[in-house]
């Protein structure tokens, strides 16, 4: 296979490339199906006030807990809300949620990593070695720890999140300074005349943004696992937020009766996870010169 | 042997660090646990005066630091606030119930993700492939809170097959199923990479100009040697299993270790914590130290020692 795709890459010109990549990325039936889950859910956040047919926060729309019906697609919870106009607002949480936890850990980690491949010597020996502990401790744990020292809340969770995934984009950035640090061109730079710090940001992390994109997708979904997790724990979102976590934590003690307060939220909060993987696996796959068994 | 020995000596740094790490964490957590303790009971300033000192509370946080690392180098880690037992016994109580929940997870989840992945990495791009590779997938995007109470809601309330609660091992089918779900996924997709790299080796080529089966040339050639990197990956699920077992023993109102760190830092019972964070750290560092020297059983091209001497 491979034989086949290297030739046909040679000859593509430089301009076509980009398209290529979006070609060969959209292809994938998978990638595919992941976008248009993951639109649908953008547009689901965006739209939310047009889309829902009930207020999320009005209760005693229903009987209480009553099932899925033409009236209540999703069924009602306990307090008689309408349960999928709360799923539609739980997206708008989830994806910013996703996107603000990974942009400060990839933000956080790239400086951190950047500058310990760069300097070396004591300075990245010691680091690496803080961030290898680091990364012994489960995901988790780190994040529980770190709300117990911020407290309860959203924005602590997604604080924690983004904390407890510093160590992991720091160590992948660092493996890719060390590699680059070593090319012609940053020598080229340094003999111009550049500094350190205008080596470090116009020349290294240009070279580390396609791993930070991947990187960063993948990481996405599990970001948006983790918070909803720790709210799942009453450790974030606290009610009458829609979040999803949340969500399934005040769903669990009725789901004998109410199974559908439950179903839904975990559902909506499983897709986005699986679309945002989907993107990610593949975009690992188009992005990496090296993977050429799977097309 | 002074392999091993030279391994252990190396973890003393790691845990002294995560101690380190994990008595600054818990000196910056605001709220005092006196009052913590106490819970809202109305006490008088003495006897909070008097609990203070009992637990060393009193002393400047230096000392109290070295007092710690002292008594923790005897084995004694200190005493819960809230219950008022050695950490040590307590920890141990409610490990087996963690320790069954983590090899029943495993288990599922190595049986899964060799399945899985051999089905995928014998012959890669079919639709085999695409189709053990989107379960795997599946796998690490199922939340596992949420698998967990769909497993109960399922087999618990509708079909009632399995006890939802209890001990034994019929209670612990499902949670066991819930984290190796969890960690199923990673591992069929190291284990579909590693055999296909396995099956362009020369010796596979040699072992089908012998004849052999197929199915022996997979379960006895390749997939013997395509288990290291997956073995690898074991010492680090390790983080992951302890990750699945507190949001697991949540969702299934199990008693264990996860349960306990969560409600140990709400409660903020320092000495639990700090036990709890150096006994896991301990565990995975033994874990990894384990797995190494099983990689010279696997592949005895692997020899000990020799390494960067």
């Amino acid at each position: 296979m491979s034989a086949v795709a290297s030739p046909a890459a040679a000859v593509v010109p430089r301009r076509g490339k980009r398209l290529r990549t979006l070609r060969r990325f959209v292809r994938h039936p998978g990638a595919l199906a992941g976008s248009i889950v993951l639109v649908v859910i953008v547009l689901m956040a965006l739209f939310a006030p047009w889309i829902v047919p009930y207020d999320w926060t009005e209760t005693d729309l229903g009987p209480r807990l009553s099932a899925p019906s033409a009236d209540f697609w999703f069924g009602t919870d306990l307090h008689g809300r309408d349960v999928f106009s709360r799923v539609v607002y739980g997206a708008r949480y989830s994806i910013a949620i996703g996107l603000a936890t990974v942009t400060l850990s990839l933000l956080t980690g790239s400086l951190i990593g950047i500058v310990l491949g760069y300097v070396g010597g004591r300075v990245d020996e010691w680091g690496s070695r803080f961030i290898d502990v680091l990364l012994g401790f489960p995901q988790i744990v780190k994040a529980i720890l770190v709300v117990s020292v911020l407290g309860v809340g959203l924005v602590n969770v997604v604080l924690a999140v983004a904390i407890a995934g510093v160590p992991r984009f720091a160590r992948v950035i660092r493996g890719a300074v060390l590699v680059v640090k070593e090319q012609p061109f940053i020598e080229a730079a340094r003999a111009l005349g550049a500094g350190d710090i205008r080596i470090m940001l116009r020349h290294l992390l240009p070279n580390a943004v396609p791993t930070l994109v991947v990187l960063g997708t993948l990481d996405l979904g599990n970001a948006i696992l983790t918070t909803a997790t720790l709210s799942f724990l009453g450790l974030g979102a606290q009610p009458p937020t829609p979040e999803w976590g949340a969500m399934l934590n005040s769903g669990r003690e009725y789901m004998r009766y109410a199974p559908w307060t439950m179903i839904f939220p975990g559902l909506a909060l499983f897709l986005v996870v699986m679309a945002v993987n989907l993107l990610g696996d593949r975009l690992s796959q188009v992005l990496d010169p090296r993977s050429v068994d799977r097309k | 042997m002074s392999y091993v020995l030279r391994r252990i000596a190396g973890m003393i740094p790691v845990l002294l660090f995560t101690w380190t790490i994990v008595f600054v964490v818990l000196q910056v957590i605001p709220g005092d646990p006196v009052n913590l303790m106490l819970a809202g009971v109305p006490a008088s300033q003495e006897v909070r005066d008097n609990e203070r000192k009992r637990l060393g509370l009193d002393r400047p946080v230096v000392e109290r630091y070295f007092t710690f690392l002292a008594r923790a180098a005897k084995g004694d880690l200190g005493e819960s606030f809230r219950t008022r037992q050695p950490v040590g016994k307590m920890i141990l109580e409610q490990a087996r119930s963690t320790l069954e929940l983590a090899l029943g997870g495993l288990l599922v989840g190595l049986l899964v993700g060799i399945v899985l992945g051999v089905l995928a990495g014998v012959k890669p791009n079919s639709w085999v492939d695409t189709l053990c590779m989107t379960l795997a997938l599946m796998g690490v995007s199922l939340p596992s809170f949420w698998i967990g109470m769909l497993l109960i809601w399922v087999f618990g309330n509708v079909l009632g097959w399995v006890p939802i609660v209890g001990r034994g091992l019929p209670a612990l089918i499902l949670p066991s199923i819930t984290v190796g779900l969890f960690i199923a996924g990673g591992f069929a997709r190291l284990v579909r990479s590693s055999i296909i790299e396995a099956m362009g080796q020369d010796y596979i080529r040699t072992a089908r100009a012998k004849g052999l089966t197929r199915s022996k040339i997979v379960f006895k050639h390749a997939l013997r040697n395509a288990m290291i990197p997956p073995v690898t990956l074991l010492g680090v699920q390790i983080g992951v299993l302890i990750g699945g077992a507190v949001v697991t023993e949540n969702v299934f109102a199990r008693p264990g270790l996860g349960t306990m760190l969560v409600e140990a830092v709400l409660t903020k019972d320092m000495p639990l914590v700090q036990a709890l964070v150096v006994y896991t750290t301990a565990a995975y560092l033994f874990v990894n130290l384990v797995i190494d020297i099983l990689y010279g059983v696997i592949d005895p091209r692997i020899r000990m020692g020799r390494a960067s001497a």
